[in-house]
């Protein structure tokens, strides 16, 4: 089979494929630029939807909190999720080891209104007062679960034996985890953090059940708003986020495939 | 066993106990307990430290009421069915785009694929939400899929697609893609293209030789993506909420407007119980798969 090139049915249904995943958001970021309010007629190039934007206290507000929640949730469920996942990668036996696999697993299968409502519940019952903590301790939970998943996949291809030499040579296990273990499953963390952090920025559902009227966060704020139809106003916002997502991704894996070239040349 | 191993386990695993066992826990009691007019509205209550006599008299209390209601009202047998359908239906369509993509992608030349792989995951990390909106403003009457339709000539007056089952349809395969595709991309990926070439040398059709040796060796993975499609569209809220017509029932729809709008705790709960009933057996069947694909392997 000929593999240097691209057989007219092969490169069909990739055209098709990839306008279908990428047209829409494509039509979406276009459209922030109209300068007329409705989003399907074009009515000339402008940029006051931003300016608009810049200037709504209620959509910077939300902002401000989403910020705090994503990167307050991801960064303890990274120290949460690689613990977690260097327990069941290291730990051998323990009492309940099931029980714990199936709460990192069951997170990631569980519809989020349940999550929600759960949780929603739970902090009724103990009596905490719901805002920017309950939703971070929302987000830590089932974003430590997709930390840990990441994580383990790295820990198992690992070669135990550079953490032995280390723990012979005279290192706690500590120091062995952190000179030895943690530069090299380093990669495989940050893409848990980055994780993480966006399905924190992303969530709807939980933020919604876990949210206290003085913490909304971008999402609820998005979603009220575009419950109302389409506006030029959450096109725009919506372009920035776009932009700058794919920013973060692009350079990461830039940076990530540099280091790998690096790597490689070393040995 | 040392101390700072014990730390290391004890950590996360009670995180987990307390924000995740205990609220389902809470979940499986409220679903068993009354409506009340009350906050919170719900009897009976319980503290954690009562007496015996309190617990007995609590556990007295609780029926199955809720789940009783749940199979006499129409509306929530409409409701699961109709969300096993919608979700069914889109797994299948998502199939038959996804296949011809994860194909193109394995045939590709070697170092397109790295990119290729590349732009099916960069939606991923996109906003779900702005995904689904990004539809709304696509398929509205005046929309510009409707635009485009009646230029061509195709169709004379707008279709209606937005606030009905098609949207949501569209929604649901076009925001899990991605996890389709994936899969079976793995599966093609690694296929031994030697088989292919075999077939056709003794003579096989290229059509034939794909549903004799190609189709049949990427089973793992349809069938691991129909599973991750198919799980996540079943308990789907955004996308019917925002593409669905009111007339639109999907389970997760129904539990938030239950417990916010409705503001009956137990019923939602009952709602929440019933759906996690409902996806245990598609979440077995894919573990087990998985599992097995992993002993294959081996």
């Amino acid at each position: 089979m000929n593999q240097s090139r691209f057989s007219w049915f092969n490169a069909t249904s990739l055209t098709f494929g990839f306008a279908f995943l990428y047209l829409p958001m494509l039509i979406l970021v276009i459209y922030s630029f109209n300068e007329s309010r409705l989003v399907t007629v074009w009515a000339g190039f402008s940029t006051k939807w931003y300016g608009k934007l810049l200037q709504n206290d209620a959509f910077l507000d939300a902002a401000w909190v989403t910020l705090n929640v994503g990167i307050w949730s991801s960064t303890i469920a990274t120290v949460l999720g690689t613990m977690a996942a260097y327990v069941m990668v290291r730990s051998g036996r323990f009492l309940g080891r099931e029980l714990f696999s199936g709460m990192i697993y069951a997170p990631l299968v569980m519809p989020e209104v349940i999550t929600g409502l759960a949780l929603l519940l739970f902090f009724l019952a103990i009596g905490l007062d719901r805002g920017m903590v309950t939703i971070i301790l929302a987000h830590t939970t089932f974003s430590m679960c997709y930390v840990s998943v990441v994580v383990t996949s790295r820990l198992i291809t690992f070669d135990q034996s550079l953490e032995d030499a280390a723990l012979d040579l005279g290192c706690t296990p500590f120091d062995a985890f952190r000179s030895v273990t943690l530069p090299i499953i380093a990669p495989a963390v940050i893409s848990g953090w980055l994780l993480a952090f966006t399905l924190s920025l992303d969530d709807l559902v939980i933020a919604s059940f876990t949210s206290g009227p003085s913490s909304t966060t971008l999402p609820i704020k998005v979603y009220s708003a575009v419950r109302m139809g389409v506006s030029p106003e959450i096109n725009a916002l919506s372009t920035l986020m776009i932009g700058v997502v794919t920013a973060g991704v692009v350079a990461f894996s830039l940076a990530s495939r540099k280091i790998m070239i690096n790597r490689k040349s070393d040995f | 066993m040392n101390l700072s191993r014990k730390l290391l386990i004890l950590v996360p695993y009670s995180w987990l106990v307390v924000l995740f066992l205990i609220p389902f826990g809470i979940v499986l009691k409220i679903s068993l307990s009354d409506i009340a007019l009350s906050i919170p509205p719900y009897t009976p209550k319980l503290e954690i430290f009562s007496s015996s006599a309190e617990w007995l008299q609590y556990f007295m209390a609780l029926d199955l009421e809720n789940f009783i209601f749940l199979s006499e009202d129409r509306l929530y047998y409409v409701a699961y069915l109709s969300s096993l359908k919608i979700a069914s239906i889109s797994t299948l369509i998502t199939l038959l785009i996804g296949y011809p993509i994860a194909y193109g992608m394995a045939k590709s030349p070697e170092h397109w694929r790295p990119t290729l792989i590349m732009m099916v995951i960069l939606p991923f990390w996109t906003s779900f939400l702005i995904r689904i909106y990004a539809w709304m403003g696509l398929l509205s009457n005046e929309g510009l899929l409707n635009q485009f339709l009646i230029w061509t000539g195709i169709i004379d007056g707008p279709l209606i697609i937005l606030n009905t089952n098609w949207a949501v349809y569209i929604g649901i395969v076009y925001a899990y893609l991605p996890f389709m595709i994936l899969p079976i991309y793995a599966s093609l990926e690694k296929m031994d293209v030697s088989l292919v070439e075999a077939a056709e040398d003794l003579g096989c059709s290229a059509t034939s030789a794909f549903w004799l040796i190609t189709a049949p060796l990427s089973k793992p993975g349809i069938i691991a993506g129909c599973f991750l499609v198919f799980i996540p569209a079943l308990g789907e809220f955004v996308i019917p909420s925002l593409l669905g017509g009111s007339d639109t029932m999907m389970i997760g729809k129904v539990l938030w407007e239950e417990f916010f709008s409705n503001r009956d705790w137990p019923v939602a709960s009952s709602v929440a119980i019933i759906l996690l009933l409902l996806l245990i057996i598609p979440i077995i069947l894919f573990q087990r798969n998985e599992h097995k694909q992993r002993e294959v392997e081996r």
